[in-house]
């Protein structure tokens, strides 16, 4: 165990020792398919980076001890998951740390991380380090978001979202059940093994092998069938995680629906764009300004290379950031950042734009920004294009399951019947 | 020929249509959660008593049928859906259908524009809720209906759902209101919740159709529905069936009586639930259980001969009425345990009268009431002694366990738990509003099941599988039970599964403890709920400690009341002021219901009038209506905030009128953004402070029904706005405040910042004007008045940029005039209280806060208790900044910590955090306040308000609060 350090603060620090003797990073893995590519790039740095996917309901029960109760539902899990770890007995609590995104906006989600600490102090492991995986939130010496370990993270992302693509565009149709897992397993092998390695993160790789991807999806045999197209949007960890959303997208697909659910560079872009949107609000420095028009730019870049892939081999291509930006124009202002922000609003709205129509419109249960740009915001999407078929679903650890699908089996039957039609 | 099954939460209804689509068979029956039973029963009759059956079309609808249809391999149709398709058939050229079932609420929109809507997960348990209430009313359900006929007068109950409703319902009827009022309220508030959660902004108009058990059976309920809808809809014949009609159009497989039957019989489930571990592993454990609690007992006496001096203690709480005599021993010579059943007045009477009865030379020395009902029967039998809850189990505890360092108390409707340090208590945890009734939720669910709740608890002892179903609050716990019978959980799982939930709410939501070090050592439990050992068990599982509960767990509160009232009396005339023989036998109970209408407040008063010429009012805030004097307002800074507001008139200005409506944010804004339109030549009005009426004026547009009541509010006051012919609003999108430097950033809360967005989007009536909602950073004072030119230029051309910026020269200084106005009278106030000596609450929360509308009076009702009050912004600015345990990232919640941190350094301060339903934020705050406080031994109160509050839960913490720093 190496010694503990604290800033000035209090706060405990993960520091050079901790990376040096090999402390495990603990992560929750929000979305699998993202993330088992991207935890190679901590590798790559050095870092012994391990993903927490368990997903019993002992992971809420956990969390209610743990955390305030009214507390919003990805928080209640993420720390319940890291405390059931902990545990667990199967890791070395003196040796592990564990690492959080920190967006610092204006919702709660920034506040995880401290609730994290206050629980880990309460549950009896205020040795345990955290990490702030953040734009310049929380420094800590061990850790560093270099420059390279950004490329290569954003690399995963673009990676992790066209998989994710394809695999919701193809795997509903397949002739021979399970061609498409074959492709997303060797992919994500060979990727692995690469980012272990810290390659293929580079334009150059990423043209090739992603112009590869969407070849090797297209030649997966398939039946194109007209099934209901369903759409995902919310809380960026309730939509993609299934332990947040009771597996949604497995129950869609066994609902015989073809699922779109919208990537996580989008989020990305959403987030830089926020600072450069509120500099044009509210003035600012330029400096700044400057510096997240760079990153906005280079975000742009790995946008084209997805779309400009995909549209070649004829999938449906992720909504372009400045089209579905320009939809969401006469609904909510830009300056509605917090949380998913007008995103959430814009994805609505393109994807009933694109065919998918039938949206579930995720969310933890008493969540503050979807107030405004989830259900605040269904009646003028509905004005704009009268075919949305919008369901809101709140999640929480009480929710029960059969309410929540009795609710997106609503949704269906209405989709349904527009499909015959 | 077609089958259709509707299985809902409480019945299931079974349809045979003919070829025609004619309705030629059909029942409905309860199925007491049985439902596989059920289902194969009623198909085995409908094969015999339906001819040519045998070949129908078959398919499943509702919201407990899903798991059933899959496992039968029979289609299953979605019961809004389904109850469409039978619209479409049997009655054409409806509009709207309205449809409520035992759990869930509906609407349907069937011309110009089909919208289907389901409640949200948090305004569950409709039906389910009516049937509660007639057991709270102690009427059968059917009678339901015939007593709201009489009604003459209605209250507000609350609306968000059955659990807030509840507690609305429980403090009425202890109060002494007629239950015929009562019972047109509940329907009112159910027609509330339904038209508020579902309509959304959508107008309920044109042919209107109700459909469902409740609606069918009740006609006040329908009437009552026609009433805020202004309209008449009409109940069809077969109301009841539309969802199993649905369901059979939709067929389109043809059922195997045989296979279905024996499927439905061998029901399992997938097995596959979150579950705890057995309560007990065998029955040894538990003998040596029930012997350890079997050593708490009270010695007992004979009522009839006994001579001595006798002490009475009563607690009157809100589902049940507790009663006992002790002799000077402190022996238990009789007891009552009573379900309150509306009228605890007269089920002290009974008591009384029965003990002059046993021993009519009985030597009352000395008697004392507590719980809710305390005021009233304290002035109908003129009691000794009236004391607050905590004191009376308190020391009812402590003569079970001197040295106890922690009571937890769970009775029918409330948790209260408190911790004791020195011998007094330390800190206080009571429930919040969505942790209330859990206890009686289990007596309801057991009787809902057919079983005593002594059978129902049995079962579960030995459950072997304990089923999780939440602990956020009771309708969520029942429709999870739902969710636990598709899974294939039995019984006794569901049992032992409610067990722990209750248990669960008390210690993670209420106490917020997650390991025994937090409660202490020596733990005494108690109220009616432990004498369920199920739930003792539960308990002491869950915390991993043996606690002491006694075998009169359920009288503890009354028997604290006894041993307080002998404690008071010792060395005093030795002869109780209680009611005697005599008086008993003269005892007339009158019961008048008004309004008060001396302040907007308006308070529905029941006024109760005795024999012994003594009267005793309910539903007062202040004491205004009894002493016919205004509240003293110079200690309390709600007032004054008020009225500062009120000073910023209009003035008629050149370029038109600017309406601001008066919710959230503008509570402290307004100042600002006044003198800014005012300097640039606008009339500047705001909408008037909230009441009822505004409220709801905006009800129907509100799209998510878990928002908070402050946000709910500004539909309304942006309505009537545009009702008093203002054609430009101005409510600016805020990401951030102004920065007071006491924390990390100074955003506002997502719902503060961006309601603007939401009225925009859901209110028509905002089309018609000019609504102003730019994005605006007065954060950054210099580049304000360029950003605010850039955004009102559009509407007004000839507006220069040296005008704004003279403007927001102004409006800045506006706003630290504003505050140092009311900084120095909140250090008057402050003052004054040193001087004289009195207890100084501050009154925390938020700006808005200070709405009438939104904190109930509940301002007014604690400087009743003679203390002064003043708010966190007038403290806040008497610390430097400091570092929390949490981000510090918003403006106002900065201004919570840093008034906690300044309270903490003086004697003569308390705080009073009130809480908003539904503020997300707040989860995070309550937490942080609290450790700060606890930190330098405080004791945090909280209050969450709502639309409605129950004011006599806040009296009672006020209470608390008061008796424990020793101010009462």
């Amino acid at each position: 165990m190496a010694e503990l350090k604290y800033d000035k603060n209090g706060r405990l620090l993960f520091t050079k020792e901790m990376k040096e003797e090999g402390y495990t990073i603990l992560a929750p893995a929000m979305s699998p398919t993202h993330f088992d590519i991207i935890k190679n790039v901590f590798i790559h740095a050095g870092y012994n980076m391990e993903l927490l996917d368990m997903c019993g309901p002992e992971v809420a029960q956990t969390g209610l001890k743990y955390v305030h109760n009214d507390t919003c539902y990805p928080a209640l899990l993420v720390i319940g998951q890291f405390i059931y770890a902990l545990q667990s007995g199967d890791y070395d609590v003196n040796k592990v740390a564990l690492m959080i995104t920190q967006t610092g906006g204006g919702c709660r989600a920034s506040n995880y991380i401290f609730l994290l600490r206050k629980a880990l102090k309460r549950a009896g492991f205020p040795q345990v380090p955290v990490i702030s995986l953040s734009m310049g939130m929380e420094s800590n010496p061990g850790f560093s978001l270099t420059i390279p370990l950004i490329r290569r993270f954003l690399a995963g992302l673009v990676y992790g979202d066209v998989l994710m693509l394809l695999r919701n565009q193809i795997m509903p149709y397949e002739v021979n059940k399970g061609d498409c897992k074959k492709v997303i397993d060797k992919w994500t092998d060979k990727l692995t093994a690469d980012f272990a390695k810290g390659e293929s993160y580079r334009r150059k790789e990423m043209n090739l092998y992603i112009d590869q991807i969407c070849k090797d999806f297209s030649e997966v045999k398939i039946n194109k069938t007209p099934k209901v197209k369903v759409g995902i949007v919310g809380e960026i960890y309730v939509k993609y995680a299934r332990l947040a959303n009771n597996d949604l997208e497995k129950f869609l697909a066994e609902q015989d629906c073809e699922v779109n659910v919208p990537g996580i560079l989008g989020f990305a872009l959403f987030k830089v764009d926020n600072r450069i949107e509120d500099i044009k609000l509210y003035g600012g420095s330029r400096l700044k300004y400057k510096f997240c028009k760079v990153l906005y730019n280079y975000l742009e870049d790995l946008e084209k290379i997805i779309i400009e892939h995909t549209v070649k081999y004829g999938f449906t291509p992720p909504g372009k950031y400045t089209h579905i930006k320009e939809l969401v124009k006469p609904v909510i202002g830009y300056g509605s950042k917090m949380g998913e922000g007008w995103l959430l609003t814009a994805e609505m709205l393109e994807l009933a734009e694109t065919g998918y129509e039938n949206i579930v419109c995720t969310q933890p249960f008493g969540c503050l920004p979807n107030h405004i740009n989830g259900k605040g915001a269904i009646r003028k999407i509905k004005e704009i294009n009268p075919k949305a078929n919008i369901v809101t679903i709140d999640y929480d650890p009480g929710a029960p399951k059969v309410n929540q699908e009795n609710r997106i089996k609503l949704m269906l039957a209405v989709a349904r019947e527009e499909l015959d039609r | 020929m077609r089958l259709g099954l509707d299985i809902g939460s409480t019945t299931i209804k079974c349809v045979v249509l003919d070829e025609g689509n004619k309705l030629i068979y059909s029942t409905y029956q309860r199925h007491y959660s049985q439902i596989t039973e059920k289902i194969g029963e009623i198909l085995s009759v409908v094969r015999k008593e339906v001819p040519n059956v045998e070949s129908a079309l078959c398919a499943i609808s509702g919201s407990a049928g899903m798991g059933v249809a899959e496992s039968c391999n029979l289609t299953f149709a979605q019961e809004v859906y389904a109850t469409r398709v039978a619209a479409n058939t049997f009655i054409p050229g409806t509009d709207v259908i309205i449809e409520l079932g035992g759990e869930d609420a509906k609407i349907l929109f069937l011309s110009n524009g089909l919208e289907v809507r389901m409640n949200g997960t948090c305004a569950g348990g409709t039906g389910a809720f009516i049937d509660q209430m007639a057991t709270l009313l102690n009427v059968p359900l059917e009678e339901m209906d015939d007593l709201a006929k009489q009604y003459e007068k209605t209250y507000t109950i609350a609306s968000r759902c059955g659990v807030f409703a509840k507690t609305d319902i429980q403090p009425l009827l202890n109060q002494g209101a007629r239950k015929a009022d009562i019972a047109r309220s509940i329907f009112n508030a159910v027609v509330s919740q339904t038209v508020a959660g579902l309509a959304q902004g959508r107008e309920i108009e044109g042919k209107i159709v109700y459909l469902g058990g409740p609606l069918t059976f009740m006609s006040q309920l329908r009437e009552s529905f026609d009433e805020t809808l202004n309209t008449k809809g009409i109940c069809p014949e077969n109301s009841l069936y539309y969802v199993a009609c649905g369901a059979a159009l939709c067929a389109d497989k043809t059922i195997d009586f045989d296979e279905v039957i024996s499927k439905v019989k061998n029901y399992k489930g997938s097995g596959n639930f979150a579950f705890n571990p057995p309560l007990f592993e065998s029955k040894e454990d538990y003998e040596k259980f029930v012997e350890r609690h079997n050593k708490a007992y009270v010695k007992t006496g004979d009522l009839k001969d006994y001579k001595g001096k006798a002490y009475i203690g009563m607690d009157s709480g809100s589902t049940t009425v507790k009663a006992v005599v002790l002799s000077d021993k402190c022996e238990l010579l009789y007891s009552k345990y009573m379900p309150s059943k509306g009228n605890p007045v007269e089920l002290i009477k009974s008591f009384l009268q029965e003990i002059y009865e046993i021993n009519p030379d009985i030597q009352v020395v000395s008697s004392a009431v507590t719980g809710y009902g305390e005021d009233i029967i304290k002035n109908a039998f003129s009691v000794d002694y009236g004391i607050v809850e905590t004191v009376a189990h308190f020391t009812a505890a402590k003569h079970f366990m001197p040295d106890v360092e922690f009571v937890i108390d769970i009775g029918g409707q409330d948790i209260k738990c408190f911790k004791i340090h020195n011998g007094a208590i330390d800190n206080i945890f009571l429930n919040e509003a969505c942790s209330s009734g859990c206890g009686s939720f289990l007596q309801t669910f057991a009787n809902a099941l057919g079983y005593s709740i002594e059978e129902f608890a049995e079962k579960g002892l030995f459950a072997k599988q304990p089923v999780d179903l939440g602990s956020r609050c009771t309708v969520f716990m029942n429709s999870s039970v739902k969710q636990a019978q598709k899974d294939g959980a039995t019984i006794e799982d569901i049992s032992a599964g409610l067990s722990l939930s209750v248990v669960k709410n008390a210690l993670y939501k209420v106490i917020r403890a997650a390991n025994p070090d937090e409660l202490g050592k020596k733990v005494v439990v108690q109220g009616g709920t432990f004498l369920n050992n199920a739930v003792l068990r539960a308990f002491e599982q869950e915390m991993g400690v043996e606690v002491v509960r006694s075998n009169i767990a359920g009288l503890m509160g009354a028997y604290g009341a006894a041993l307080y009232s002998m404690e008071k009396s010792k060395g005093k005339e030795e002869k109780s002021t209680i009611a005697t023989k005599e008086d008993l036998t003269n005892f007339t109970h009158h019961i008048k219901v008004a309004n008060c209408g001396m302040c907007n407040n308006n308070c529905r008063l029941t006024i109760n009038t005795f024999a012994n010429g003594k009267k005793f009012i309910a539903g007062n805030r202040c004491e205004r209506p009894i002493t016919k004097k205004a509240p003293v307002n110079d200690r309390n800074i709600f007032s004054y905030k008020l009225e500062l507001l009120n000073s910023y008139e209009p003035v008629e200005g050149k370029r038109g009128t600017i309406g601001i409506p008066m919710g959230l944010n503008m509570f402290e804004l307004f100042p600002f953004w006044w003198r800014f339109f005012t300097d640039l030549g606008f009339k500047v009005v705001h909408s008037p402070f909230s009441n009822r009426k505004i409220y709801q004026k905006g009800q129907q547009t509100i799209p998510s029904d878990t928002i908070c009541f402050p946000a709910k509010l500004m539909h309304g006051h942006v309505q009537s706005l545009i009702d008093s012919g203002v054609d430009t609003i101005f409510y600016p999108c805020m990401s951030y405040n102004l920065d007071e430097g006491l924390g990390d950033n100074h955003y506002n809360c997502p719902v503060v910042a961006y309601y603007p967005e939401v009225i925009k989007n859901n209110m028509k009536s905002v089309r018609n004007i000019t609504f102003l909602k730019p994005y605006l950073g007065i954060h950054r004072p210099k580049d304000f008045p360029k950003k605010a030119l850039e955004n009102l230029q559009p509407y007004f051309e000839d507006l220069t940029l040296k005008e704004v910026k003279s403007a927001a020269k102004a409006a800045y200084k506006e706003y630290d005039n504003y505050f140092a106005k009311l900084r120095k009278r909140g250090d008057e106030i402050i003052a004054q209280a040193e001087k004289d000596g009195r207890e100084i609450i501050v009154l925390s929360g938020r700006p808005y806060h200070v709405d009438p509308e939104i904190n109930h009076g509940i301002d007014k009702l604690i400087s009743g208790f003679d203390v002064s009050i003043v708010s966190e912004d007038v403290v806040s600015c008497r610390v430097e900044k400091f570092s929390t345990n949490v981000l510090n990232q918003w403006t106002y919640h900065s201004r919570l910590y840093a008034a906690a941190k300044y309270i903490s350094t003086r004697k003569d301060m308390d705080l009073i955090q009130l809480v908003s339903f539904g503020c997300g934020v707040d989860a995070i705050t309550t937490d942080e306040v609290r450790e700060i406080l606890e930190k330098n031994g405080k004791i945090y109160t909280q209050i969450k308000i709502d639309e409605i509050t129950n004011l006599g839960a806040v009296k009672i913490r006020i209470r608390s609060l008061l008796s424990a720093i020793g101010r009462e």
